[in-house]
């Protein structure tokens, strides 16, 4: 019986978001707050659901379901159709985006009750959970594609949310235009994929994966390398690896709830589900597996040697969400995609918490510097204790959920035994000790030792009660995920809950190597050295007033973006210059606006033969008749024979 | 030498373009326009009066009579209607009468 | 013969020069009545003695005359006349030179191709005088031509006499309707005036 309502089930996960925005959208200033709050809260609640009960007859049953809803393209041999295609990978990509969206909609109910645009926000959150989900959900590429479209849309719309703030917009504008970048890749990896495997969708295209393998462009690299590669910068842009991951901290200009939702939990994560998604096709390219391996790695050590430097909290958070990004990939890179989506999982949750907790204190504090603040352990306790079991979950603290799936990856990469598969492994294990110093960081500054707040401020500190209660539930689920996806879900065997949606090649093989026991243990030990070492940096503020050469690199994030500034945008600026120019001058002047001035000055030239001077027009009858008679004259003296 | 049609004929072309040039030169002077004209009607008939001669026939005289009838109304209207402009404006200065300008 | 067609040549073109060049418009005039004389000159050449002795009585008679009278009633300036001819001398003589040089060309390149087929019912007589020839023909074959001509003659006429018609306040003149329609009733008031005391509040019409 169940399984006759899942079709409905599942259309309704991805239309009621969608109904949520649209009524919040028009009716925006109709309704009154609680109305739209409750709109929204309510829609997004059943999502959640639904989703548990999508995940329970998919997941735990292994099912698969997939119906066409309607046909959308059909140019050629080329058909695409809108369809919905659930399995164990989208039904848990369900659970994890529908009830973080649904936490942040409640959320943001107390976090924006002062903003006069609540149903707006609320309007844009339940949009890009929808277009969330249909990406998960998506059974072809181009569906896919729009979704990832819609999300990057949307979260340009809720990054630039405080429009009246100057350095919001320019944040939004960056948002979207790295995610161009990214996108322009993407689409010219769909195009090879339509070209070279004759269709969109995901079954068809990974049947014929194996065979294109082999076919080559030149001597070295096949189709199926150049697609992969395409589709990874896509995920690049998206998921903010090195190189294009200039948006991501100039994102925390907007909302805190967008901060939890899209950078931590959801947006930034798609492209690690295509990754996995497709991972029927990039276990037949070994070279771009290396390439993301390796650049998951250096992603991973770099953001989290820019997380320790920076005071403001929610930039360290983002930062820390990037290395974290990093391991995803770095996990995808050795072939171990079940380990990625797990610490999708897991990490979701507990971004989630710490950038939910972090609002918590932004708004008792209206202040984001670390440095400033101090002291709010007893006036925030509940936040307090939200952040610290999100921070020990991050770090991988023996029974929380960090632990499992960081150490799975951890054990993966080294139990690739390749030489690639090793060095990422050092980065891995270097990066949890730095992500341990930089979360306790965060703490010491914020919640230990003497305030550095103003005294009023600090006097009205208060805890909200509409903020805290959906926390509970990311609480519980930075708790327990890890365990129920180790034990319950046998995340990691590939006989396990990812049966038929993921694929490896080496999966078999690698299970019969047995790990020594000091790599299993290495990352929690790592975890406790650096856990620690934070404890004693952090114990006094220093604000030293000389800083180091190599500290004020990673201050400013190793001059990403001045580098970029004066490489791209200069250039683009002039580029952009140099057609205007063209445009305005050359092909204006010729084109419309020239033929514009042209007829006015014919015009006008025309109006002055219009004297009204009698003269003027027997001058011009008599002109004319000579013409007329000089023009025959001539034609019969140049056509005759004389 | 035997005066030929030709000869006529280039003598009736020049004084047509005299009366011609008489046309357009006078801007102070409507009545000599109007005499111009007038050089140029007589141009026409001794042309005409020429070709009848040489081709033996009656036909261009004729014409030749109607066109006089012709010229004769016309600048019996053209300066009365000359007058009533003077009428109005005490001037007949050609360069005054640009009311259609535009 | 031939000197006379040069005579009269040389002279017309001369005069039609002067019509045009003349800086007083009555000197215009006589010019151009002699240019009409010297142009009837050379219809008597052609053998189209009505026809010169039509030019003179029309044109000299009556328009060189019309002409003449319209020149003395209205007021023109000589002065600048004078200044404003020199302007726009090179343009009219470039476009009349052009204009001579086609009409020479056409003349002196076509007129080998010229061939005469005469409407025999016109051909001129011998023997008749040209009054007689033109007279045979013009009211029979070309009748309506002529009353065309007739025509357009009444009708400018009319129209110049109602152009120039203007009617002056003060003047008496006849109305007829208003003469037939005047009555006992319209025209005679019955007074009955007092001694030494006269009519007083008699309106007039």
């Amino acid at each position: 019986m169940l399984l006759k309502i899942l079709p409905i089930a599942t259309i309704l996960i991805i239309m009621l978001p969608l109904l949520s925005g649209i009524i919040n959208g028009i009716f925006c200033q109709y309704l009154t707050r609680k109305q739209s709050g409750f709109i929204a809260s309510i829609a997004l609640v059943i999502t959640a659901l639904l989703a548990i009960l999508v995940f329970y007859c998919i997941g735990i049953n292994q099912q698969i379901v997939h119906f066409t809803l309607i046909e959308w393209l059909k140019i050629g041999t080329l058909k695409v159709n809108w369809a919905i295609y659930v399995d164990s990978l989208t039904a848990i990509m369900f659970i994890v985006v529908s009830w973080v969206s649904a936490i942040v909609h409640i959320y943001s109910l107390g976090y924006m009750a002062e903003d006069e645009h609540l149903p707006k926000f609320l309007s844009f959150l339940s949009f890009f959970t929808f277009f969330m989900l249909s990406l998960v959900s998506a059974d072809n590429f181009l569906q896919l594609f729009f979704g990832w479209e819609g999300v990057g849309f949307c979260s340009y719309l809720l990054i630039g949310f405080w429009y009246k703030k100057e350095l919001a917009n320019k944040a939004a504008i960056k948002a979207f235009i790295v995610n161009r970048v990214a996108d322009f890749a993407f689409i010219l990896g769909i195009i090879t994929i339509i070209i070279y495997f004759g269709s969109a969708d995901f079954t068809s295209v990974f049947a014929k994966a194996k065979g294109l393998s082999q076919v080559k462009f030149g001597y070295s690299y096949s189709v199926v390398d150049i697609t992969c590669l395409l589709l990874f910068i896509g995920c690049m842009g998206k998921s903010a690896q090195i190189g294009l991951h200039v948006w991501l901290p100039d994102a925390m200009e907007g909302p805190t709830p967008v901060s939890a939702l899209i950078h931590a939990a959801t947006m930034v994560t798609a492209g690690v589900f295509l990754l996995a998604r497709c991972s029927f096709l990039f276990e037949y390219s070994p070279y771009v597996l290396q390439l993301i391996a390796i650049i998951g790695g250096i992603t991973c050590l770099f953001a989290a040697t820019i997380a320790i430097t920076q005071s403001d909290i929610k930039k360290i958070i983002a930062y820390s969400t990037c290395s974290q990004l990093g391991y995803m990939f770095l996990a995808c890179g050795v072939s171990a995609y079940n380990s990625a989506i797990f610490h999708l999982v897991t990490h979701a949750f507990f971004k989630a918490l710490l950038f939910l907790s972090a609002g918590s204190v932004i708004h008792a504090c209206h202040e984001q510097n670390i440095f400033k603040m101090g002291g709010l352990k007893d006036k925030l306790p509940i936040t307090y204790s939200n952040f610290l079991i999100g921070s020990l979950a991050l770090i991988g603290i023996y029974p929380l959920a960090g632990f499992y799936s960081k150490d799975l990856i951890l054990e993966s990469a080294y139990n690739a035994g390749s030489v690639v598969g090793n060095i990422v492994f050092v980065l891995g294990i270097i990066t949890a000790l730095l992500t341990a110093i930089y979360s306790m960081k965060i703490i010491m500054l914020v919640f230990h030792g003497k305030t550095r707040l103003d005294k009023n401020i600090f006097d009205h500190v208060h805890e909200t009660n509409i903020m805290n209660i959906p926390l509970s539930i990311l609480v519980a689920g930075s708790f327990f995920a890890g365990m129920i996806g180790y034990y319950l879900l046998s995340i990691d065997k590939p006989n396990g809950y990812f049966f038929h949606s993921i694929f490896s090649i080496h999966a078999y093989q690698r299970l019969i190597h047995h790990l020594p026991l000091y790599i299993k243990l290495l990352p929690i030990i790592i975890g406790i050295i650096g856990i620690i070492i934070g404890v004693y940096l952090y114990r006094k503020v220093k604000q030293t007033a000389e800083i180091g050469i190599i500290e004020r690199i990673l201050r400013n994030k190793y001059y990403f973006d001045e580098i970029y500034d004066y490489l791209v945008v200069r250039s683009v600026n002039i580029l952009s210059k140099l057609l205007n120019f063209f445009d305005q001058n050359i092909i204006d002047r010729f084109g419309p606006g020239g033929f514009a001035k042209i007829t006015n000055y014919w015009g006008y030239l025309v109006t002055r033969t219009q004297t009204g001077y009698i003269f003027n027009y027997t001058l011009y009858v008599v002109l004319f008749m000579v013409i007329c008679i000089t023009f025959f004259v001539g034609s019969f003296i140049i056509g005759c024979k004389v | 030498m035997i005066i030929t049609i030709e000869h006529y004929l280039i003598l009736s072309s020049l004084i047509f373009t005299i009366g011609m040039m008489g046309l357009f030169m006078h801007r102070k002077n409507v009545i000599t326009i109007l005499m111009s004209i007038e050089l140029m009607l007589l141009a026409v008939n001794i042309n005409f009066a020429a070709f009848s001669t040489h081709a033996g026939e009656l036909s261009g005289q004729i014409f030749s009579i109607i066109n006089l009838t012709i010229a004769a109304a016309e600048t019996s209207i053209g300066l009365a209607i000359l007058l009533v402009y003077f009428r109005n404006k005490n001037s007949i200065e050609v360069s005054d009468i640009n009311q259609m300008k535009g | 013969m031939v000197i006379f067609f040069y005579l009269f040549a040389t002279l017309i073109i001369i005069s039609s020069f002067l019509v045009v060049f003349s800086k007083n418009p009555v000197y215009s005039v006589l010019w151009l009545i002699f240019a009409f004389c010297n142009g009837s000159g050379l219809m008597i050449l052609l053998g189209a003695e009505f026809l010169a002795m039509m030019l003179i009585v029309i044109y000299v008679g009556a328009v060189a005359v019309l002409f003449l009278f319209v020149i003395m009633m209205l007021d023109v300036h000589f002065a600048e006349a004078i200044i404003q001819t020199k302007k726009n001398l090179l343009l009219s003589s470039i476009v009349a030179l052009i204009m001579f040089i086609d009409l020479g060309l056409i003349i002196l390149l076509g007129s080998k191709n010229i061939h005469f087929k005469p409407n025999t019912s016109l051909i001129t007589a011998a023997n008749i005088s040209n009054a007689h020839a033109i007279g045979r023909v013009l009211y029979t074959d070309f009748i309506l031509p002529f009353q065309t001509a007739g025509i357009i003659l009444f009708v400018a006429m009319i129209s110049c006499i109602t152009l120039t018609m203007r009617s002056r306040s003060g003047v008496k003149r006849q109305d007829i309707n208003m003469q037939n329609s005047k009555n006992k009733a319209n025209s005679i008031v019955m007074v009955k005036p007092a001694l030494n005391e006269g009519i007083e509040g008699i309106k007039y019409e």
